[in-house]
């Protein structure tokens, strides 16, 4: 269990995963080092967003093995899709956080309530004490002046910016991004990635994090990732990858998405 | 104006009526939510068990439930009070299609957010009852109130198995003074304001669960 | 009804037996009236729903209260009332068509508004399309109204239908000798009422399970967009 610094704290080995007749991800290899940023691009389609799915345990997979912080995903002998118990796959979400791209957030309960609550009923934290964790991070997304309010009353820039504070109260290890602004009117992207930009120089968040935003992606990452049908075709510093890509693939997708 | 003398009689039986329909709904709303919780969360043998329990009471007629219950129970060394009877009847009713209310609000609320509590790690308990419930219930009260009145008419079958109700007591004044119109027409006044109470009630408890949730109808959907 | 016919109370199954053609005559006449009964609440649900499209307040206004009405009060109360108070006035009716003509009083209420719910939904421009076209108020319902609401409303009547079936069993508290009445007389002759009720009931859980099934094919083979009538 334990890691050493050159130990991958994700690791995909050999996973496929398959909906039906179509295959989402082929026999896909993929570590990421513990407090990386990584960015996974591509065509709509190509299965980035099912990586991130895969880890948050919201997808089972088929074949090979996947590993996060020494945890494999599939117990020996597990039943059911995951082939893993439920109190398994909970050890395994109380690693990882996700943003999602409709931010999902609980409609019947305040902001207060959304990020207070998980802390209350899963970590087992008292009312005060998650409060307090929740303020904090309201004021971390710039939101604190929104705590009483419900999430019908916010922008959708503000949802989001409310549902990566509800993510960040777990104190996940890992915390995925899918699409985190893809939802959202163009004039309030730019909130949004402000305050994942601020979480990305948090030095021991790893951060895997799927989007459109190229120039973003560049900014931010310490490696991107090219997907392309269900593999990584090119990857590399956001610089080698955006600059000078190689695979042609590659190529034809940053000219139509650059422009 | 002999139908002045008939009213302390049928105000009588209107109040066994009353809390015979509001004891029906009380029980009957506890089974729909544990069958209903069944189908949805359930594992198989459980959710089956609730589906039989659905399929038997929707699908056989209340009349022959309530004889049955009533008659043939006792055959086999059953048997409860008429009025326990009834409610019981009522009540399994009530269960029965109040289940299918549970199950599909419960079945409407988005997978969206069904993910959201896994990525926060909430446990199936939490979900339900944090989550998914809260939200569904808003759903589940428009259809809970018209089965609310389904429950108020039917109970008028209990006159049937000898319980005086506003029903038998109407049958019991036509019987000794003939006067169907005037018998009758109160009856059917009596039942139609006791619906219009029920109806107000029921949007009111709706209302009150709207604000308190605070979220309007439209955010969720 | 019931001289000529023995029954065999030696073991239930027996019993069942040597009463089930009585029990089947009984099933006809519950059919019947539900037929019967039905066919009045899809007319009369009808009138009920163009009445209160009316353009004269009034006459929206007192459709309205009279559905109400009719949906917020009891079946077997509405089934005393026609029983006793129709004679009163010279109506005498059968038994049988007083039932059915309470079954659908009462679902006429129901009907009327499943009727009006598919009228509201046909789209504010077939009215207007129909209205450029200079068709009339009858061609527009007949030929455009009409055939798009068919497979929206067939739903909701079949599950209206397969409830006045469950419902009808009440007819027998005013002699109509249906399944519910045919064996509840077995009953009292023999003292054993286990057997016939629960015959009963099955054959109600029996023909509920098929309606369903039916209205379940029904749907998937229903044209989406509508049926022309002609």
């Amino acid at each position: 269990m334990t890691e050493n610094a050159t130990a991958p704290l994700i690791e995909f080995a050999g996973v496929t995963k398959r909906f039906g007749a179509l295959t989402v991800l082929d026999n896909f290899n993929f570590e990421v080092a513990p407090g990386e940023k990584v960015t996974l691009i591509g065509p709509s389609g190509s299965g980035k967003s099912t990586v991130l799915r895969i880890l948050m345990t919201l997808e089972p997979f088929q074949e090979g093995r996947l590993t996060l912080d020494g945890l494999s995903y599939q117990e020996p002998g597990g039943t059911g899709p995951f082939r893993a118990s439920e109190r398994h796959l909970r050890e395994i979400r109380s690693r990882v956080g996700m943003v999602f791209q409709s931010f999902n957030l609980f409609p019947h309960m305040s902001v207060m309530r959304n990020v207070a609550e998980a802390p209350v009923r899963v970590l087992g934290l008292s009312r005060e004490e998650a409060q307090a964790r929740a303020v904090d991070l309201l004021a971390l997304v710039g939101l604190s002046d929104k705590k009483d309010h419900f999430p019908s009353q916010l922008s959708g820039g503000q949802q989001q910016r409310v549902a990566i504070a509800r993510a960040l109260a777990m104190r996940p290890r890992v915390l995925l991004f899918d699409e985190p602004t893809s939802a959202l009117d163009p004039q309030l992207v730019g909130e949004v990635l402000a305050v994942i930009g601020d979480l990305a120089h948090e030095h021991d968040l790893t951060m895997l994090l799927v989007t459109h935003e190229m120039r973003f992606a560049r900014e931010v990452s310490d490696r991107v990732c090219f997907f392309d049908k269900g593999r990584i075709c090119e990857q590399g510093t956001p610089d080698a990858i955006f600059t000078a890509p190689s695979h042609p693939r590659t190529c034809e997708f940053l000219a139509s998405v650059l422009r | 104006m002999p139908w002045v003398s008939y009213l302390p009689s049928l105000a009588q039986g209107a109040f066994v009526t009353a809390w015979i329909t509001l004891a029906a709904i009380a029980i009957g709303a506890v089974l729909a939510f544990v069958a209903g919780i069944a189908r949805v969360e359930g594992g198989r043998a459980v959710s089956t068990l609730a589906l039989c329990y659905t399929e038997l009471f929707r699908g056989t007629s209340l009349l022959v439930q309530l004889f049955w219950f009533y008659y043939a129970l006792p055959l086999i060394g059953i048997s409860f009070e008429p009025v326990a009877t009834g409610i019981l009847v009522l009540a399994l009713h009530v269960g029965a299609y109040g289940s299918e209310i549970v199950r599909g609000a419960l079945a409407s609320v988005s997978v969206q957010q069904h993910e959201a509590a896994r990525a926060l790690n909430f446990g199936r308990l939490h979900t339900l009852i944090h989550i998914t419930l809260p939200q569904a219930i808003i759903e589940m009260l428009p259809a809970f109130g018209n089965l609310a009145i389904e429950t108020l008419k039917l109970s008028s079958l209990v006159s049937l198995i000898s319980i005086a109700d506003l029903t038998f007591r109407a049958q019991s004044i036509r019987n000794l003074t003939l006067d169907s119109a005037g018998v009758y027409t109160l009856t059917l006044l009596g039942y139609f304001a006791m619906s219009l109470v029920l109806m107000l009630v029921m949007r009111l408890i709706e209302r009150l669960a709207r604000r308190g949730a605070a979220f309007p109808r439209a955010a969720h959907s | 009804m019931m001289y000529g016919f023995t029954w065999d109370t030696a073991t239930p199954l027996t019993y069942a037996w040597s009463i089930l053609p009585i029990i089947l005559i009984g099933l006809t006449v519950t059919l019947k009236a539900a037929a019967a009964g039905f066919a009045i609440a899809l007319v009369l649900g009808l009138v009920f729903a163009m009445l209160r499209r009316s353009r004269f307040r009034s006459v929206s206004w007192t459709t309205a209260c009279v559905v109400e009405f009719l949906r917020d009060t009891p079946l077997l109360v509405q089934l005393f009332f026609l029983y006793y108070v129709l004679p009163e006035y010279g109506l005498t009716l059968p038994a049988f068509l007083t039932g059915a003509l309470a079954l659908g009083l009462q679902y006429s209420a129901y009907t009327s508004e499943v009727y009006r719910g598919g009228i509201e939904a046909v789209p504010r421009g077939q009215w207007e399309a129909a209205t450029a076209l200079n068709l009339t108020r009858m061609q527009t319902y007949r030929d455009i109204v009409v055939p798009q609401i068919v497979p929206r409303i067939l739903p909701a009547m079949g599950n209206y239908m397969v409830a006045m079936i469950k419902e009808t069993p009440v007819l027998s508290v005013i002699t109509v000798l249906d399944m519910m009445a045919l064996a509840n007389m077995i009953g009292e002759r023999t003292f054993e009422y286990l057997v016939p009720l629960t015959m009963v009931g099955l054959i109600f859980l029996i023909l509920t399970l098929i309606c369903s099934a039916g209205l379940h094919r029904l749907q998937k083979v229903l044209p989406k967009a509508g049926i022309p009538l002609r």
